[in-house]
């Protein structure tokens, strides 16, 4: 990467009032402050891993002060899980996801908020309106976290990468009252690591070059990706610590394990070539709903499926893309899930065709059996170039496809309520 | 029951029918083949609800018996002893076994009482006709690449056989469309087709009859209802279900009014579709017709890995259009033009195209063109 001529001299900077400090002071000589960042390679790393500090949380204390020094816990209901648990709750042992009866019993005191994820959603847009101040490369991994490449962007700001990040997050405290935890690296995988390792309020920098001690000691679980069952079988073919791989030949690891292989391979030793992409290639489309009380009639399910069907094929006409296999998605009572699947003969990107196919699916699902949650998705998804081709003996196919497109013109002039299917009206 | 037979019989007889017997089963009977042995015929019945199997052949019997073992077990057994073995089925009604020996090697299977064995049953069978097996072979061959497997129109989900056209000049017709390409093949209506109901035969049905009458010459016998089909097959008898559905009224699709026409070399347009389909990253991508008078241009173009174009000389003389189809449809159906002339009958590039042998009309093919 480029260097300007006086980056180069810089050791470290003070990440409350930016000014540059060398190497070795304990508090800024400027205004005092003990958050100073330093590293070898400051200057010269530039793709970071931004997350929010217990994002639901944050926003519920920052929006009701007098639950600032409280435990707060964000979830749902009276059986729902943990969204997210403040700082002062994970003390307590709660953890996120974990059942909220669970977290009472850990945690008798905490104050509950039901989460608002309309709330959160603006929030998580606000803040990457100010990520998109600094670079047009923002890959979002979700309403809280993301990936900058802030690579080129040094005359731009007129301050290194590390620099500028530090003054986003000022920004984001100061404009949104919240906090992040930055991670600084030259790629992605070592920059996700990086912002795990300094929280809440955090910026980490680890480089390319202290990556592989940094690495070694730890499980080959570490390794994003790896889990349990593939974890078992390195650990049977002798590789238990990132070490063991490093020791490893790249070529062997790929016979043994394919691309994965590969991949393997050179995480272990901090290279990820993988590109900053903002716009990360959708997999598959979904939506999905968890109702305040179970249901296990057909027609109440069928209405709820209509409305995930059109906010599914909203999504894929704002994308222009299509899909070829439908999945319903089904949670009991007892919280066992069930999914469904069924492929297309052509892609689709329309409500009716879904549902169509989602109906069929859910027939044969209802038989008395509550549900507590109902979700539709759609994969294989390809360009809309293709999508819904006109059939020789459904002339209706193309009726229904017209007036689906015609409804969203409507709305798309004069919103969303303007027009509804006659299905959807309760009756 | 004891039985004696030939290994190589044995072996056809359970090849035609172990293969109606799915391969997971619920319903533990359902994996069975029924064995009954009675005045030196030795016969097997296999079903998987909606079609069943009956074969005979001949074999030393003494005493007689039932029993049902598992099909594909069995099968499997015959096939692996030596070519030329006698082999012995012995069952033993104490015993809920079927020991089966040849030379020495000797297995024992165990058996499910016959009583539980289902029975399709087949009720009245009102119509009758017979059909050389060369013609039976046509309708389905030409037809069968046009079926649907899309679960939703189940009614799509075979061939549509049917009686068409005038009294003077009844003909037996067979459709199949998936939606995309549909393809209708016409033969002379044998004697006992008038009045026949039209019946949707199911795909496995389809597939089933034409492995057994794929190297035969011969007659088939066809019996049905409204609900039921039956094809006798020198010593097979296949009787399935139909699919309970309605076929849709396809004729409202056959575009017999498209008038420009283009004529072209079915070997060269086939082999030109399958070299210019090869940069396609998937089976059946859309292939480019740019026709002009005289000439014919088919291009593909995949944005991830390059583009291929092919020039074919062709009799045209309306005005140039381009249309595109799917590859692999264009592939499907450019196999089933027997002669050495193909006419593709034109509208629009957003209209269904027929496609045709040049000079015959006893089978059409309509194929819906793609976006290019």
């Amino acid at each position: 990467m480029r260097r300007a001529g006086f980056v180069s001299e810089m050791l470290g900077f003070c990440r409350d009032c930016l000014a540059d400090n060398p190497d070795r002071v304990r508090r800024c000589r400027t205004c005092g402050s003990p958050r100073l960042v330093t590293h070898p390679q400051l200057a010269k790393l530039a793709i970071a891993h931004v997350d929010c500090d217990a994002f639901y949380a944050t926003i519920e204390k920052r929006d009701n002060p007098s639950l600032r020094d409280k435990p707060v816990i964000v979830g749902g209901g009276k059986r729902g899980v943990v969204a997210t648990a403040c700082y002062v709750a994970r003390t307590f042992g709660v953890k996120s996801a974990m059942p909220m009866f669970q977290a009472r019993r850990l945690c008798p005191h905490a104050e509950v908020v039901p989460p608002d994820m309309a709330k959160y959603a603006r929030v998580g847009r606000e803040v990457r309106a100010l990520m998109l101040d600094l670079t047009p490369l923002v890959e979002p991994l979700s309403i809280d976290e993301a990936f900058l490449d802030l690579g080129g962007t040094e005359r731009l700001h007129g301050m290194i990468a590390a620099k500028a990040l530090a003054r986003f997050a000022k920004e984001v405290e100061t404009k949104l009252g919240i906090t992040i935890s930055i991670g600084l690296s030259a790629n992605k995988f070592l920059a996700k690591i990086a912002s795990d390792l300094d929280k809440p309020r955090g910026f980490s920098v680890l480089s390319p070059e202290e990556a592989p001690s940094f690495l070694a000691p730890r499980p080959v679980t570490f390794i994003w990706g790896v889990g349990k069952v593939f974890g078992e079988t390195l650990a049977r073919d002798g590789y238990r610590t990132i070490a063991d791989l490093q020791r490893a030949d790249e070529t062997e690891l790929m016979r043994r394990y394919g691309v994965e292989g590969q991949r393997l391979a050179r995480l272990a030793r901090g290279i990820d070539q993988r590109p900053v992409s903002p716009d990360r290639e959708t997999k598959s489309v979904s939506a999905e709903t968890t109702f305040a009380t179970d249901i296990a009639d057909q027609r109440t399910l069928e209405r709820l499926l209509w409305e995930l069907c059109e906010k599914v094929s909203a999504r894929l006409k704002a994308k222009e893309i299509a899909g070829t296999t439908v999945t319903l998605k089904l949670k009991t009572a007892d919280f066992r899930l069930r999914t469904r699947a069924r492929s297309l003969p052509a892609p689709t990107q329309l409500a009716a065709a879904i549902f169509e196919q989602g109906r069929e699916l859910l027939a044969r699902e209802v038989n008395g059996t509550q549900f507590r949650l109902l979700g539709i998705g759609i994969s294989a998804l390809t360009g809309d170039e293709d999508a819904d081709p006109a059939d020789l003996v459904n002339a209706r196919a193309q009726r229904t496809a017209a007036a689906e497109h015609a409804m969203d013109r409507l709305r798309d002039r004069f919103g969303r309520g303007a027009v509804i299917r006659g299905r959807s009206i309760e009756d | 029951m004891k039985v004696t037979v030939e290994r190589a019989d044995l072996l056809k007889s359970l090849s035609h029918v172990h293969r109606v017997v799915e391969r997971r089963n619920t319903i533990p009977i359902l994996a069975n083949v029924l064995v009954r042995a009675e005045r030196s015929q030795l016969s097997f019945k296999a079903t998987d609800l909606d079609l069943e199997v009956i074969e005979s052949i001949s074999a030393e019997v003494s005493p007689g018996g039932v029993t049902t073992v598992p099909a594909h077990m069995f099968y499997e057994i015959v096939r692996k002893l030596p070519e030329g073995a006698q082999i012995v089925l012995e069952a033993t009604g104490d015993r809920a076994t079927m020991s089966i020996r040849a030379g020495r090697s000797r297995f024992t299977l165990q058996t499910l009482p016959e009583s539980d064995f289902p029975d399709l049953a087949a009720g009245d069978m009102a119509h009758k006709f017979t059909l050389a097996a060369a013609d039976l072979k046509r309708l389905i061959n030409k037809t069968q690449f046009a079926i649907s497997t899309e679960e939703t129109r189940y009614y799509l989900n075979g061939i549509y056989l049917h009686t068409a056209g005038s009294a003077k000049n009844l003909t037996l017709r067979a459709v199949a469309t998936d939606g995309h390409r549909l393809a209708q093949v016409d033969l002379p209506a044998p004697a006992g087709a008038e009045g026949m109901p039209s019946i949707i035969v199911p795909r496995k049905t389809v597939g089933e009859i034409q492995r057994l009458i794929e190297d035969m010459d011969g007659d088939v016998t066809v019996e049905l209802s409204p609900a039921k089909i039956r094809f006798t097959v020198g010593s097979v008898v296949l009787t399935s279900k139909l699919i309970d559905g309605t076929f849709p009224d396809y004729g409202r699709v056959i575009p017999h009014a498209n008038d420009k026409l283009l004529e072209v070399e079915r070997r060269d347009f086939e082999q030109a579709v399958d070299r210019v389909s090869t940069v396609s990253s998937e089976r059946g991508r859309a292939v480019k017709l740019s026709i002009a008078p005289g000439k014919l241009t088919l291009s593909v173009t995949n944005p991830d890995s390059g583009s291929a174009t092919e020039e074919l000389e062709i009799v045209y003389e309306a005005e140039p259009i381009d249309i595109g189809f799917n590859s692999r449809y264009l592939l499907d159906i450019a196999a089933q033009i027997d002669g050495d002339t193909a006419v593709l009958k034109l509208a629009d590039p957003g209209s269904p195209t027929l496609i045709e042998e040049k000079g015959r009309h006893d089978a059409l093919y309509v194929l819906m063109p793609m976006r290019v």
